[in-house]
């Protein structure tokens, strides 16, 4: 349809954050939901957000849409996509962002399409807005899609509301919606969460296939560490608003260097013997209106030392592609799980 | 897109419920429903012909229904070709109860349909602002929520005086607040859910959510709760008439008729009743037919 959704070759990054943080102020507290975030991701490549409930994967991609609630939200930092400063863009330029550069998959498809009109509707619907598209050629553009993310019978679904759908079909046309402008950025929030095991793969798949069609970059949040693996090209380990290890995929999950996500490696299940207790990381994540000072990760860390109360662990490189802020890296004794 | 290159993945097995051939329209299965639904059916059927009846009265009714007479006062069904006999003043029932259905289905219909404007614009607003607005709305209606409905209508229509017109504006001021909250109710969940987020991350409007998505999740809950309050509209009206608030004599209407007629309730009681009956018939044929659309309505879930 248009080159721009071929991916470049290796030049500018489609996204870059710096220093991202996020803060929802209400009367009782402040939250502290993300704090101090930096990474960039290359046209048509997948970023892996791995982290558990809370730990800010969600509201990182909420904030680089900015549709989280203006008043309560106080968003500092800078968001770059494809050359353009979200955070300052005027409520005309960030509609035209939104759904056209950039376009978001969410976690439960039931409830993220509308109940009252037919699947093929909504999808038209965005489509006359952003590409001013006439109705029969948007439909027809409509059924392209439902045709490329394989979707069976697509004529009959266009006409189907979302209730009528099984949820595999019902994320499809999701994506379906979400791939409908071309987008060269795609937001994917937990999008196979809500499915079946059988079906999330399907869907893994089709959106990994996608992605390398179409050329998009991809950020795909997740707190499952087998999606995570089966999709990315990088991975960010997100704990407590703050990244904590980035790097390739193999890498990460061939050598873990923090702590945390050698706790989370450990945790999952994979061919241990029946009887064998699963490895849990002990403790559970810092309130987030209470930070405690130093590493965030301190209180439930096995390895941890005086040194972590004090400050938050600087960024080391243990190779040129890969981060992790812990105080023990490049020392010799490893996390003992 | 350019292509739909060739893929590994096969589809074609996944779990698929929906029936093959089904390509009506949401409206469409509605109507389907509502047709197969018999008591829905006969009940809508007379409210149709009360409603056509209000409307061709002046074809339909056999007797002028001022002209009174002396000697004909209270006389039984059929007495001089009169089918339902003549009430207090010498003037034929039939027709003066069909003429009352006009003054009962507008003050039954009128005030529903103000509120629901009124009380849906705002109860909108209120749900999809959220915060002071919200507050400064659903505050304000509950002031009214405060009386008993009856006690608010007569208290509102007392103060403006009598007469058709006040009758329907106190009418539409005590169901305002109902209406209000229901979709004030209805917006509030709606505007939580997902897609209300996922519309602005397609770039939507605030004001093509708000038309587009909010509104087509509330009209159906606040539409069902209207159609319910229109029989209670009535008996309302009916007991404004009733106690002189409402339509003034010597217009026919079912309540007054009620009024008038209930001196005479010793010497003819079948004649007294018979307002009584068709305010009982009409609403509650209003009710079944709500009812029935409701649960038409409900295909989802």
């Amino acid at each position: 349809m248009d080159g721009t959704l071929m991916p470049q070759a290796d030049i500018a990054p489609l996204v870059e954050i710096e220093d991202l943080t996020v803060r929802f102020t209400s009367r009782e507290a402040t939250v502290s939901a993300v704090n101090g975030v930096s990474f960039s991701v290359k046209p048509g490549e997948v970023l892996c957000i791995l982290g558990e409930s809370g730990s800010g994967k969600s509201v990182t991609l909420r904030a680089m849409m900015r549709l989280l609630p203006e008043k309560r939200t106080t968003i500092t930092g800078r968001i770059t996509i494809a050359g353009q400063d979200v955070l300052g863009l005027n409520a005309r330029d960030l509609r035209a962002l939104r759904g056209g550069l950039v376009s978001m998959i969410f976690q439960e498809p039931m409830t993220a399409l509308d109940p009252v009109y037919t699947v093929g509707e909504q999808i038209i619907e965005t489509l006359r807005k952003h590409r001013n598209m006439s109705r029969e050629g948007a439909r027809a553009r409509a059924l392209d899609l439902f045709e490329l993310v394989k979707i069976p019978s697509p004529e009959r679904r266009l006409d189907s509301y979302p209730h009528e759908l099984s949820g595999g079909l019902r994320q499809r046309a999701m994506i379906a919606m979400a791939l409908s402008c071309g987008p060269r950025l795609l937001l994917a929030d937990e999008p196979t969460t809500a499915l079946d095991a059988t079906v999330q793969i399907q869907v893994l798949i089709l959106l990994r296939r996608l992605q390398r069609e179409l050329g998009m970059g991809t950020i795909f949040v997740t707190h499952d560490l087998g999606v995570a693996s089966e999709i990315a090209d990088r991975i960010a380990v997100m704990y407590a608003g703050r990244i904590v290890e980035e790097g390739p995929v193999a890498d990460i999950l061939a050598n873990p260097r923090h702590p945390y996500t050698q706790g989370l490696m450990a945790s999952t299940v994979h061919g241990q013997h029946r009887d064998a207790d699963i490895q849990a990381i002990p403790g559970s994540p810092p309130d987030l209106r209470r930070m405690p000072a130093g590493c965030s990760f301190g209180p439930r860390c096995p390895t941890s030392q005086p040194r972590c109360r004090e400050a938050f662990p600087p960024i080391s490189h243990p190779s040129a592609d890969r981060m992790v802020r812990c105080f023990r890296e490049g020392e010799e004794a490893k996390a003992s799980f | 897109m350019t292509q739909a290159v060739a893929t590994s993945i096969d589809t074609s097995w996944e779990a698929d419920p929906a029936p093959a051939a089904k390509t009506r329209t949401y409206w469409q299965s509605v109507l389907i429903r509502i047709f197969r639904d018999k008591a829905t059916l006969i009940f809508g059927t007379v409210v149709l012909a009360i409603v056509l009846l209000a409307i061709f009265a002046p074809l339909i009714a056999p007797f002028d229904p001022y002209k009174e007479s002396i000697i004909g006062r209270l006389k039984p069904f059929g007495w001089r070709g009169h089918p339902l006999g003549t009430d207090e003043l010498g003037r034929d029932m039939l027709s003066r109860l069909i003429y009352g259905a006009r003054s009962s289905l507008l003050m039954g219909m009128v005030p529903v349909l103000v509120a629901t404007l009124v009380g849906g614009t705002l109860g909108v607003i209120g749900g999809f602002a959220g915060k002071r607005v919200n507050t400064a709305i659903m505050r304000t209606m509950d002031v009214f929520y405060a009386f008993p409905s009856v006690l608010l209508a007569v208290a509102i229509s007392g103060a403006m005086g009598g007469g058709m017109m006040n009758g329907m504006i106190a009418l539409s001021m005590v169901f305002t607040p109902a209406l209000c909250r229901i979709a004030e109710t209805a917006t509030a969940q709606v505007r939580s859910l997902d897609f209300i987020e996922a519309a602005r991350a397609t770039g939507a409007r605030p004001l093509t959510i708000i038309r587009h998505h909010v509104l087509g999740n509330v009209l159906g809950p606040v539409f069902i709760y209207a159609s319910s309050l229109v029989s209670v509209s009535i008996l309302l009206a009916s007991g404004l008439s009733f106690l002189g608030l409402g339509v003034k004599p010597p217009e026919p209407d079912w309540g007054l008729m009620l009024s008038t007629l209930r001196q005479s309730l010793y010497v003819n009681p079948i004649i007294c009743a018979m307002p009584g009956a068709a305010i009982f018939v009409t609403s509650i044929c209003f009710n079944l037919v709500s009812d029935g659309i409701r649960s038409a309505m409900d295909v989802r879930q």
